[in-house]
């Protein structure tokens, strides 16, 4: 077959748009979501975060995670002015009362750092998954299938980040689901939600008119561990060097 | 023809692979679930099944539809940018049944404290307190409106205890 330039004009958009309609599906539920529209990620703002350990009940409460396990966590650092490479890391039950005081005056520098999945675009560990339990959803978010899942915490060793466990009595893999009942709903997630100086912020790269863009501009914003090309999506702004 | 006289043996033996690759085929399409692969190595359905969870936080949209005095109190306030349920926790359930389902009115002295205890650790620009020496166990809603907390920026500050209509 002669394929023409003139033919390849027409064939290539034919197909984009063809692409998108394979691409795009509504899970049950939330008839109006789209899933070829969006591509969700997470700002976290670090000089915005108080350690008040509001995200951490709320996705509790709004996920039912069991307790001594955490979909999201605060962790506090204490990077000494001397010691640069070694700081001191605490994250008294996940942060969720909250953080011991620091006296004025002390030295180092200290700060907070809420941790999540990084919904990585290509996430170690859905790669690792000998079932096809989880996976990165058109939309971009790392999920579990639950009823799929074998438990053999494959995954939870694959995350570079941490950020899964084995449920203790459903005893598969779990993870923070970006809020996907409610993202899909037009909701924000529930860390973001009950955020009280907006630390959190649900960001969706697909859609244009989203204040993550701007701010991706305006701001120098780190993903974790870069060096491991997983293409996270949880954007740190102002993040300290010490943090891994 | 006479080289395929002796081969009955093979025909059976490459009879016997077919039949096993039918019982394979048919079991495959048995066990594995229909939506596997509809958007890659994964069961398809297992997303509308994520999506379809139940919500508890209803979202300050939801309660501003209701609570509309406490909405535009707090726009004008510093607590402008705080949701609703961020102090007043999860109240999907109240939204979805506001007759039945009374939230509880969160205790100010361990709420207020949370974000607003001082500690070096807390961005500078925050404001902080030392609850014990800045009130001395008075609540702080004596003097503050929770959904306006600087003190002269809302006339009402008795607001605070009407909390809802």
């Amino acid at each position: 077959m002669n394929i023409s330039r003139r033919h390849l004009l027409v064939l290539l958009p034919a197909a984009a748009v063809a692409w998108k309609h394979v691409l795009a599906g509504s899970p049950q539920d939330s008839p109006n979501y789209q899933m070829s529209e969006h591509w969700w990620g997470m700002l976290i703002d670090i000089p915005k975060c108080i350690g008040c350990g509001n995200c951490v009940r709320a996705c509790q409460a709004e996920n039912d995670v069991p307790d001594g396990f955490f979909r999201t966590w605060v962790e506090r650092y204490h990077r000494s002015d001397i010691h640069l490479e070694s700081p001191e890391v605490i994250s008294p039950d996940g942060g969720k009362e909250g953080f011991p005081a620091v006296a004025a005056g002390e030295e180092g520098k200290y700060f907070f750092v809420p941790k999540m999945c990084n919904h990585c675009a290509d996430s170690p560990c859905t790669q690792v998954c000998p079932v096809g339990a989880t996976f990165v959803a058109p939309d971009g978010v790392v999920l579990i299938d639950q009823k799929y899942c074998l438990g053999c915490a494959y995954c939870v060793q694959a995350c570079p980040y941490g950020c899964r466990y084995i449920h203790p009595t459903k005893k598969v893999a779990d993870k923070c689901t970006l809020c996907y009942h409610r993202i899909t709903k037009g909701l924000t997630t529930a860390c973001c939600e009950a955020c009280p100086t907006g630390a959190r912020q649900l960001a969706d790269l697909k859609n244009p008119n989203d204040p993550i863009h701007e701010f991706l501009k305006a701001h120098d914003v780190q993903v974790l561990k870069p060096q491991m090309a997983t293409g996270a999506k949880a954007f740190y702004n102002g993040l300290d060097g010490s943090v891994r | 023809m006479s080289s395929l006289k002796d081969a009955g043996h093979l025909f059976r033996f490459a009879g016997l692979f077919v039949l096993l690759f039918l019982v394979f085929l048919a079991v495959r399409s048995y066990v594995v679930p229909k939506s596997f692969g509809e958007y890659g190595h994964y069961r398809g359905a297992a997303i509308g099944e994520i999506a379809a969870r139940p919500v508890k936080f209803a979202g300050h949209q939801t309660c501003e539809t209701c609570h509309t005095d406490i909405a535009d109190t707090k726009t004008k306030g510093a607590h402008a940018h705080v949701n609703c349920e961020a102090c007043h926790g999860a109240l999907a359930a109240h939204a979805d049944d506001p007759a039945n389902v009374t939230p509880v009115k969160p205790d100010t002295a361990v709420l207020c404290a949370r974000c607003h205890s001082a500690s070096a650790a807390k961005p500078t620009s925050f404001p902080q307190v030392d609850p014990a020496d800045h009130s001395g166990g008075v609540p702080c809603e004596t003097c503050h409106n929770p959904h306006s907390p600087v003190i002269g920026s809302d006339s009402t500050p008795s607001a605070a205890k009407g909390g809802s209509k």
